[in-house]
């Protein structure tokens, strides 16, 4: 595709009016381009987010979509730095927005299904872990996931930005829209909850 | 430093967020306070015993698809019209270098659109199951299970040794021609090494393009065409193709 826009600039600067013309859908088509190139490798971290915090699979759609189209539009805005703080941003925004005060969802306990536990670990097998690990693997993660869908909204969000998508404090506080202190102050009780939740699955019946 | 200050600052402890002067308050603080020092195990094996992998959900195919759909589109047909047109009309352009620009513009599209094809049989190949018809890290296993399913024996190469682990081979299918699929991960990353039979075409240096957030290597070598496709970054995805080039060559 290089070549094609060599081609254009070349022939733009021989001054025929027709170059102009395709030269500013090129430019439209290349900012799409560029967009998707630097948004679409987060597709993934921003479902997690949408999916934790929207109660059934429909509604994180349309929340991603929303998202995206969103970026897109406001992508002349974005002012470089990582953008996948700016995408989670947009994306708990849209969250807002769209389902804040709907009795329907936001920020409810029960979310819809669990992650896929096969598709999300490495889809290759490791031959160390034999069956039955993996079962108790498989079986520990959705407790886990069940916990994390329990927790208050806003420590829900913390825990899911730092702990799955593996964000830092700078680039959580830039999505939450909060400063650092908050951050960790919420990160901090997050896990407590989190973590009392979590000993107490255990202790009923047994095994989490 | 009091207890209240700490069982704060130990969970940014535990994520490697504190400058060398903090950290060093909070672990001169636990050393002195068996309360926070307890606080800060039961956190650490907390953490270590969650698995955060498990814990992602991978999108959906049709969103990913759904979203592409919504974005402009890259509008190369208007493109390539305009241009040809421009040339029709345009007095300094010869008839020669008209014929030669179209010659150019449509076999980069071309390759574009194979491009596509390549990226796509990558994602689908991320599906469940679909990863390895033979899966094994010996090539001398993955090379013979090709017999009779192409017209040319795909080049399988171990590189375990220089860090891309071979997983297995694939029958695939680029351009409704059948090609070799080569797998190999790198970390948790899988990388795509397919091979497709391009008989007479001459040497061609490596391209390295980039199409949805997936990373491209290109060449042509021994009358093989091939792809390597990863989302691993553009500098590691070189890495594996100088390394496999150099591997070919011995």
């Amino acid at each position: 595709m290089g070549g094609v826009e060599r081609i254009m600039f070349s022939a733009d600067k021989a001054g025929n009016p027709v170059m102009a013309g395709g030269a500013v859908d090129g430019n439209d088509g290349g900012k799409a381009e560029r967009f998707k190139q630097l948004a679409l490798p987060h597709l993934d971290a921003i479902y997690t987010l949408a999916r934790y915090l929207l109660r059934n699979t429909s509604d994180a759609d349309d929340a991603v979509q929303e998202c995206y189209l969103r970026a897109f539009r406001h992508f002349d805005s974005f002012r470089g730095g990582p953008i996948k703080p700016w995408l989670l941003a947009i994306l708990r925004n849209v969250c807002h927005a769209s389902y804040a005060g709907n009795t329907r969802l936001v920020y409810t306990a029960d979310a819809g299904s669990e992650p896929d536990a096969t598709a999300a670990k490495p889809i290759w097998r490791e031959d160390s872990e034999t069956p039955e690990q993996m079962v108790l693997r498989r079986h520990e993660s959705e407790t886990m996931w069940r916990l994390i869908g329990e927790l208050p909204a806003e420590f829900k969000e913390v825990i899911v930005l730092r702990e799955i998508n593996d964000l830092s404090y700078r680039d959580i506080a830039t999505v939450i829209a909060a400063p650092i202190g908050t951050v960790m102050s919420r990160l901090a009780r997050g896990r407590k909850m989190l973590r009392e939740a979590w000993i107490a699955a255990e202790g009923e019946g047994g095994s989490p | 430093m009091n207890c209240e200050e700490a069982s704060l600052l130990l969970h940014a402890l535990i994520d490697g967020e504190l400058d060398a002067g903090h950290a060093r308050d909070v672990e001169a603080h636990i050393a002195i306070c068996p309360n926070c020092a307890a606080q800060l195990r039961e956190f650490q094996e907390f953490r270590n015993g969650m698995t955060p992998a498990s814990l992602r959900y991978t999108a959906p195919m049709s969103l990913r698809s759904r979203i592409e759909g919504k974005l402009p589109a890259r509008a190369a047909g208007t493109n390539r019209r305009s241009v040809i047109k421009g040339f029709a009309v345009g007095a300094t352009a010869s008839a020669l270098a008209a014929s030669g620009v179209l010659v150019m513009v449509m076999r980069s599209d071309d390759e574009q659109r194979i491009l596509g094809e390549v990226v796509s049989a990558h994602l689908r190949s991320l599906q469940a199951q679909h990863l390895t018809d033979v899966q094994s890290s010996d090539q001398h296993t993955v090379k013979p299970w090709f017999n009779g399913k192409l017209d040319v024996a795909p080049p399988v190469i171990d590189l375990t040794a220089l860090g891309f682990t071979l997983l297995g081979g694939r029958l695939d299918y680029v351009d409704a021609k059948p090609v070799a699929a080569i797998v190999y991960r790198r970390r948790v990353h899988v990388i795509n090494l397919f091979c497709a039979p391009a008989p007479g075409s001459s040497k061609r240096g490596a391209a390295m393009e980039s199409l949805y957030g997936f990373n491209v290597r290109r060449w042509t070598e021994n009358g093989l065409n091939l792809w390597a496709v990863s989302d691993i970054n553009a500098d590691e995805l070189t890495e594996f193709g100088d390394k496999f080039e150099a591997a070919l060559r011995q």
